[in-house]
């Protein structure tokens, strides 16, 4: 018993996990800013990719294959979702855009009983990271850390596209004012698809990241809800570094809260969620509410 | 109610006593004349723990199709509800079985809290209810029921010999884990009991929330204490959860996971796969069992069910299905007289899939046979379970338990 290998190891662990969150939740904090719609329905894409995912490596046996084909599928569900479902809605107000995001979470979760059984699956450890490593006397399954460096990886290639190319650009024009940015020509209800799509998609992805570690079921898409919600609330509305900086907070609390608390782990999220809004009400990178 | 010839119904009709209203009337009335028995069962057949309640009905079909539906010339009709794993739903499930079906007999729950919620309207009722599944040890104890019988398990019966068999053949010191609710608390309990009483010493315990989904902080804790032996009872996705973070962690090299026989149950075994591999669980069943019985159980349950191997929770089914007919062949059918049907069950005995099947009369469980030793190993079945070793005899101890014996 060593105090900083423990310590080091918990650490590692709650980055891993909240890299995971950080996946989860990012789409969702970018529909949010740019589209103004509380998307319910998140979760459900996050299960989605799970399921194509385990389809894809049924088929193939291939985890790389699935893990590229899988969230593009979802952005087409996605895609299809904010056409027919979404636009109509986002001159109404919030109740309505809750109520039907809320209603798509149980379609969602009937058609997969439906398609795939509510059998408990689950997608297996990629061979090439089914082993673990030892790290200054801490032990941290490989594929851990590939899904922390992945994790990372896709954090800096948003930033670079967000930041860097002129699509970044209208998506943060968008997310700024989206009617003004209508006026400068850009055809934003085609954006707007693609936000969502994209959203969706890394929903998709994270589905299939956390297939090795964490059984795929009906239920999950209502299951994460909370954790990302909580997250997206921490970083602030439509903040890409809000949505990084939220997630790594909030893995590290849980994971602590664990080891610490055990029996109150989860309140561990609550008391940094709400310290965290105490002293900024628009989350840690949102913009000053208005 | 199924389709009543016309000549039957006026045969009844003639017989039954007028003035009561139409639709409990013609049921009671069939009671009377010996048509009908009717056997109420409340079971999840959606959510989570839907595989479990399938599993127990299709036992249950198995024995009912053998005997062709009918016992001592009245025929069974099954009425089926789903308690969604909900202890609300399945006590109101439990009620319209009781008041608006006037069922002669109840079956199930999962659930441990529903089964404490159906308790006392089942014991005020004087309804006769054989519990097939769930293990909370108070319905065995203080909570017990001349009304009251249970084909399934206690949760103190897995583990109180796991405990025993651990300490004596994997280590002396353990690090335990279960989910933070009831059943969690009662596994871990027994395991405890008979692993310090037989010189074993627990080093570290955690209770994660039922659910989790990442144990990571829980594993770096257990590989950290160093401890050459892991005993944790989880089911359903925690149990997949739990045994593939396990085996990533690299843990199944230092520490050996053994645990309460729900770890490692054919629900969870195709999700877990390879990881599962070494696992040793304490269980009244396995579908290798080597005996005539349940050689049968495992060839006709394939050939019903398009080739799936039974668990279990088939087990339980099947037995729960055994134990009514048995009984209701000893009373000749007779359901109205609900003491001498209640005695008839006390003394049912058979050879089950399980070993002998016997209730204990002190507390109206069913006496295990046997915990078996079982170990996951590749099989010509796929993953499974194999028996190799056994604690025979186990029976709940009954404390505060006061029926008469």
């Amino acid at each position: 018993m060593a105090f900083v290998p423990d310590f080091f190891g918990q650490a590692l662990n709650g980055l891993a996990y909240g890299v995971l969150l950080f996946l989860l939740s990012v789409g969702l904090t970018l529909i949010f800013g740019m589209l103004d719609i509380v998307n319910l329905a998140h979760g459900s894409y996050y299960m989605l990719g799970a399921y194509a995912g385990l389809t894809l490596i049924a088929v193939t046996g291939n985890f790389w294959l699935a893990l590229l084909v899988a969230p593009l599928a979802v952005a087409l569900i996605g895609a299809a979702i904010e056409r027919t479902c979404l636009r109509p809605l986002y001159r109404r107000g919030p109740l309505d855009q809750v109520l039907l995001t809320f209603g798509l979470i149980y379609v969602f979760e009937d058609l997969v009983k439906w398609i795939w059984s509510g059998r408990i699956r689950s997608i297996p450890t990629p061979a090439l990271f089914s082993g673990s490593v030892t790290i200054f006397g801490a032990t941290i399954p490989s594929y851990r850390l590939f899904v922390i460096v992945f994790g990372l990886a896709i954090a800096v290639a948003l930033w670079a596209l967000i930041e860097k190319t002129r699509l970044g650009a209208i998506i943060r024009a968008g997310v700024f004012d989206s009617e003004m940015t209508a006026g400068m020509g850009i055809n934003i209800d085609r954006v707007f698809t693609g936000v969502f799509a994209f959203g969706a998609a890394l929903a998709g992805l994270s589905g299939v990241i956390a297939g090795p570690i964490q059984s795929a079921y009906p239920p999950m898409g209502a299951s994460i809800l909370v954790p990302a919600l909580i997250v997206v609330v921490v970083g602030g509305l439509g903040s890409l570094k809000g949505s990084l900086a939220g997630s790594l907070i909030i893995g590290q609390a849980e994971t602590f809260g664990k080891v610490w608390l055990p029996g109150a782990s989860m309140l561990m999220i609550y008391v940094v969620m709400a310290l965290i809004l105490l002293f900024r009400p628009q989350g840690l990178f949102g913009r000053a509410l208005k | 109610m199924k389709a009543v010839t016309r000549r039957k119904f006026l045969a009844t009709a003639t017989v039954a006593a007028a003035g009561a209203a139409a639709g409990p009337w013609v049921r009671r009335a069939q009671a009377q004349a010996g048509t009908t028995i009717t056997v109420g069962v409340v079971l999840p057949y959606t959510g989570v723990y839907a595989e479990l309640g399938v599993s127990i009905t299709q036992g249950m079909k198995l024995v009912f199709a053998r005997e062709n539906d009918r016992v001592a010339g009245r025929k069974i009709l099954m009425i089926q509800e789903d308690d969604e794993m909900k202890p609300p739903v399945g006590i109101r499930k439990m009620e319209k079985l009781i008041e608006s079906d006037k069922v002669d007999i109840l079956t199930g729950p999962v659930h441990s809290g529903i089964l404490m919620g159906m308790r006392d309207k089942v014991h005020s009722t004087k309804t006769i209810l054989i519990v097939s599944n769930a293990g909370a040890d108070a319905i065995s104890r203080e909570r017990c029921s001349r009304w009251i019988f249970r084909a399934s398990f206690s949760n103190w019966q897995p583990n109180f010999p796991m405990g025993t068999w651990v300490a004596k053949n994997v280590a002396k010191e353990a690090y335990i884990a279960a989910p933070n609710y009831q059943a969690g608390k009662d596994q871990l309990g027994a395991f405890k009991e008979s692993f310090v009483a037989a010189g074993g010493k627990i080093i570290g315990e955690d209770y994660p929330k039922l659910g989790e989904t990442d144990y990571a902080p829980y594993l770096t804790k257990i590989k950290q204490s160093g401890t050459k032996a892991v005993y944790a009872f989880f089911s359903g996705t925690d149990a997949v959860n739990f045994v593939k973070q396990y085996d990533q962690f690299g843990l199944k090299k230092t520490a050996k996971l053994t645990g309460a026989g729900f770890l490692t149950e054919p629900d969870v075994l195709p999700a877990q796969g390879q990881s599962a591999l070494g696992i040793i669980t304490g269980h009244f069943f396995s579908p290798l069992l080597d005996n005539p019985v349940n050689k049968k159980f495992v060839k006709d349950f394939r050939a019903q069910y398009g080739g799936k191997v039974p668990d279990g929770f088939a087990c339980q089914g099947y037995d729960t299905a055994e134990v009514i007919i048995r009984s209701l062949k000893a009373v000749d059918g007779n359901t109205q007289d609900k003491d001498k049907w209640v005695d008839a069950i006390a003394k049912v005995e058979f050879d089950s899939p399980r070993g002998r099947f016997r209730f204990d009369p002190k507390t109206h469980n069913v006496i295990q046979p046997f915990i078996y030793i079982r170990e996951v190993k590749e099989t010509a079945l796929g993953l499974n379970n194999v028996p190799f070793d056994k604690v025979a005899n186990v029976i709940d101890p009954g404390t505060g338990c006061t029926l008469p014996a």
